[in-house]
């Protein structure tokens, strides 16, 4: 088990020493840097509450072994935003009801972050595609979407 | 962040945002799976493989020779009472002689790393003898018991009326319910701290007392040696009623004297809760030619799986419901929940009446179809109303606007053709529907759905309210699941206190029960106890104010942020009015009592209800069996919107779950076996599944209910279900009498 890797997490780089080399990037982030923004809930790849960038690629921590990821940017939900000063996706989550057991949130405001970088004014049909690898079991994704929209409008204001 | 900004206050009937938002967005709030302490060990579980077999022995030394485990547990170890459960205490908390479904705990191991529980686990060695496993809920009941108390876990007839009673018109049908999972994201987690003897468990559960009463119990324990604090929950829909990992966690700590923290991966989880019972029905009405319900007939097998969890409480929901929000003067209705092999069954969102009303509303379209009367004017025709008298033989003394709610719902707007965008279509990114082959479809369902707990039981709450220089502060042991209970709780305390800087204390069993977050029960009893604290606080500020200006503090209200002199002058903010010494009360809710049923199943046994219609449009291609659910038109029964954003969460939220039930959820289970326990084969809506909901608020304040509203949570997803399946019955022809609704039951 004695083994040593460093991962640049959010612009900071961290000695990962003593690690299984079986240990998904998840569980480092979470276990050994104390970061658990980033959740958890299926260790498949399907539910996405494990979304970070990995060189600014949105990916499912969960399938990424922590090894692996040396030498990229690693950036999690951290780097987004803070209870003081979200983002302006996680604000619009807040205020269009887009949360509420919160545990997908995370990932979610990742996707969406990952989109409108990339797509700043997206169709509907688009956005739902977008964020589809994100489960959400509590809000039947209707508030969501207008926190997507809302998003988009501020973007565009 | 506050959420009160500028002149607009976060008083009852506005959309206030959640106190909890902010970190669940940043990702800083702690969820139950979030909490570690230092020295920490984890802890993990070892499951039976077989639905059903002898244990001959448990070898568990070489697990304890794995380096960097520290303890290794089995039933011997376990120091007071070895079951546990929420009605019957039938479930081990660790199988002994025998194992009696797939996934039940036989072991546990507390270790230094996830990786080394799991290389721990995978040496222990149990012999099993496997045996028959008893798999079919019917058979069940009459077979060789495979617990010693017995395969029947409640048996229930209800007689009411005139059983011999006919109609002219007579159809009858069986339909089935599929096992559906409630895929809360936030997977079990706890951490047990242990402490000379004593234990402090952090734990996302729904009913933090009566997790304690089970945990005490099983730890040999008083109850004042166990503190439950709730963790981070990260959704529960009934799966977080019953124990899990609960007492294992706390006995790993015990036993170690170190923090220990346990966490189930999917797979786990899967057999980690109970789930929704599957369910077979057979229903026959009675009606007249123009429509009117003469009688309804009924029988339904529940399957609860291999311990009784709620299952008792399940089958009293399903015949209670069986009438649907109907009139019916007669009824023989008859309904057992069986012990089986398969997984144990309990709580689901709808507790029973989800599958009371598939069949219900399936025979209601059936009628219809034979009386030639269109489905919306046969639901009218027999819609029930306040005063009319149940099955049960309770009157229906809520407000019933079954009527308005069928009405408001039909007045909703159609959504437009099928658009272009091949995502839109049934099957979405797999683009395998062509256009010119999908057929539209129109359904409907409309639903009952008993609020609070049944049969006698007191589930009261309790909460305490502290004011002190503006500031107040509220304690309960409410557990906040996402429904948003912690933003409603603010809200009483803004409207009813005038104070805008409303902190809430961490909820834990330091106060009383609140009783659980089921049953769409905390507004009404959380919410009854926290606006009763707040009431008897205003009292006394009002009181005091009073007193230092010589009026009558009947004189007295509250106006804004201020104390007012309703037939004066006086003006004083709460904040000043509060100075001095802290006013604190605590206020325990309860609702009115209700009764156990008699033998033919008379009894005030429910405390209130509410209603709710849905149409559903669906797209579906009939050659390859695959749905897109178009829209859902609700309108609801809530009594007062005391949060619409919250309110129109939770529709949502709620409706999603249904559909998940109506065309893709199922655990399937062959021979006692779970063949489908991880998110790549169990199949949950996604964003590309969620179809557009429109909704009505139907207000009409309950009387009942203290605050005027009622519970939410539930009714969305009771009739959506249904009214999903009628439309695809519309749009293939097809009878579709079970649920899930597969491809091959449209295709083949």
């Amino acid at each position: 088990m004695a083994e040593h890797y460093t991962l640049r997490v959010n612009g900071a780089s961290h000695d990962v020493r003593d690690a299984w080399l079986g240990e998904s990037l998840l569980y480092v982030l979470r276990e050994r840097l104390g970061l658990y923004g980033t959740k958890g809930a299926c260790e498949q790849g399907e539910c996405g509450s494990c979304t970070v960038f990995l060189d600014g690629a949105a990916v499912c921590s969960c399938l990424v072994l922590a090894a692996s990821a040396e030498g990229c940017d690693v950036t999690t939900i951290e780097h987004i935003g803070s209870d003081d000063e979200p983002s302006d996706v996680q604000r619009a989550f807040v205020e269009q009801g887009g949360v509420q057991c919160g545990f997908c949130t995370p990932g979610l405001v990742m996707a969406v972050h990952a989109l409108l970088d990339a797509n700043p004014s997206p169709t509907r049909p688009e956005i739902r595609e977008a964020i589809s690898g994100n489960l959400c079991r509590c809000t039947g994704y209707g508030r969501i979407f207008e926190a997507v929209d809302a998003a988009i409008r501020e973007r565009g204001a | 962040m506050s959420t009160a900004t500028g002149t607009r206050r976060d008083v009852l009937g506005t959309s206030a945002l959640r106190p909890d938002g902010w970190q669940k967005v940043a990702g800083s709030f702690d969820f139950s799976s979030d909490l570690f302490a230092d020295g920490m060990l984890w802890g993990a579980t070892l499951r039976s493989p077989h639905p059903y077999a002898r244990i001959r022995s448990i070898d568990t030394s070489a697990a304890l020779a794995v380096p960097g485990v520290a303890a290794v547990v089995t039933a011997d170890d376990v120091p007071g009472k070895p079951t546990y459960g929420l009605i019957h205490q039938d479930q081990p908390v660790f199988a002994r002689d025998v194992v009696r479904y797939m996934g039940e705990p036989v072991a546990a191991v507390a270790a230094d790393h996830p990786e080394t529980c799991r290389r721990a686990l995978a040496a222990i060695t149990v012999e099993y003898e496997v045996l028959q496993p008893v798999v079919d809920a019917a058979t069940a009941l009459d077979a060789p018991a495979i617990h010693p108390d017995g395969n029947v876990l409640r048996h229930q007839r209800i007689v009411h009326g005139d059983p011999d009673a006919t109609g002219d018109v007579v159809v009858e049908g069986d339909y089935e319910i599929g096992m559906q999972d409630q895929a809360f994201l936030g997977l079990e987690a706890a951490l047990a701290l242990p402490d000379a003897g004593s234990v402090t468990l952090h734990i996302a559960t729904q009913w933090l007392h009566e997790d304690r009463t089970q945990i005490a119990a099983c730890l040999g324990l008083p109850e004042d040696r166990v503190r439950l604090v709730l963790g981070g929950v990260g959704g529960a829909f009934g799966a977080r009623e019953d124990i899990s990992l609960q007492v294992h966690t706390c006995l790993l700590a015990l036993v170690t004297g170190r923090p220990v923290k346990m966490q189930y991966g999917r797979e786990e989880s899967f057999f980690g809760h109970v789930h929704r019972h599957p369910a077979r029905i057979w229903m026959r009405h009675h009606a007249t030619r123009d429509g009117r319900i003469v009688k309804v007939e009924a029988r339904f097998v529940m399957d609860g799986g291999a311990y009784a969890s709620t299952s008792p409480a399940v089958l009293i929901n399903a015949v209670t419901h069986a009438q649907g929000p109907y009139r019916c003067d007669n009824a023989v209705v008859e309904g057992w929940a069986a012990r089986t092999n398969n997984p144990p069954c309990g709580a689901m969102r709808g507790f029973g009446v989800v599958q009371a009303c598939f069949a219900h509303e399936s025979q209601i379209d059936r009628l219809a179809a034979a009386c030639g009367i269109d489905p919306v004017e046969i639901r009218l025709r027999n819609a029930m109303r306040t005063g009319d008298l149940m099955i049960t033989g309770q009157v229906m003394d809520s407000v019933a606007p079954v009527e308005r709610c069928i009405r408001e719902t039909a007045a909703l707007p159609m959504p437009q053709d099928a658009d272009d965008d091949p995502l839109s279509r049934p099957g979405g990114s797999g683009l395998t529907a062509d256009r010119r082959h999908v057929v539209r479809g129109v359904g409907w369902g409309v639903s009952i759905k008993n609020l609070m707990y049944s049969e006698g039981f007191d589930d009261h709450a309790s909460a305490r309210c502290t004011l002190q220089a503006g500031r107040v502060s509220l304690k309960f042991a409410t557990a906040e699941v996402g429904q948003g209970f912690v933003t409603l709780a603010r809200q009483i305390a803004a409207t009813l206190l005038g104070s805008d800087d409303v902190v809430l204390e961490p909820m834990d069993t330091d106060i009383g029960s609140a009783g659980s977050t089921s049953a769409s029960r905390q507004t009404w009893m959380s919410g009854g106890a926290v606006d009763g604290a707040c009431r008897m606080v205003r009292e006394r500020l009002f009181e005091r104010v009073a007193s230092a200006h010589g009026l009558d503090p009947l004189r007295l209200a509250i106006d804004g942020t201020d104390v007012v002199d309703t037939m004066g002058d006086l003006r004083v903010p709460v904040a000043e009015a509060s100075a001095g010494e802290a006013i604190s009360h605590t206020f325990e809710h309860h609702h009115r009592p209700t009764e156990e049923l008699d033998e033919k199943g008379q009894g005030r046994c429910h405390v209130a209800f509410a209603f709710v219609a849905h149409r559903a449009v669906v797209d579906v291609d009939p050659e390859l069996g695959i749905v897109k659910v178009v829209q859902i038109a609700t309108a609801q029964d809530i009594g007062r919107a005391l949060n619409p954003l919250s309110v129109i969460g939770q529709i949502e939220g709620g409706i999603a779950q249904g559909l998940g039930l109506a065309v893709m959820e199922e655990i399937i289970v062959e021979d006692g076996k779970v063949r489908n326990p991880s998110f790549t084969d169990y199949l949950l809506p996604t964003a590309l599944d969620a179809p557009e909901v429109l909704a009505t608020l139907i207000e009409e304040p309950e009387p009942m209910a203290p605050l005027g509203a009622k519970g939410v949570g539930e009714p969305p997803c009771v009739s959506s279900t249904p009214a999903i399946v009628a439309a695809i019955r519309d749009a293939t022809g097809r009878a579709l009498s079970r649920v899930p609704v597969r491809p091959q039951d449209i295709c083949l």
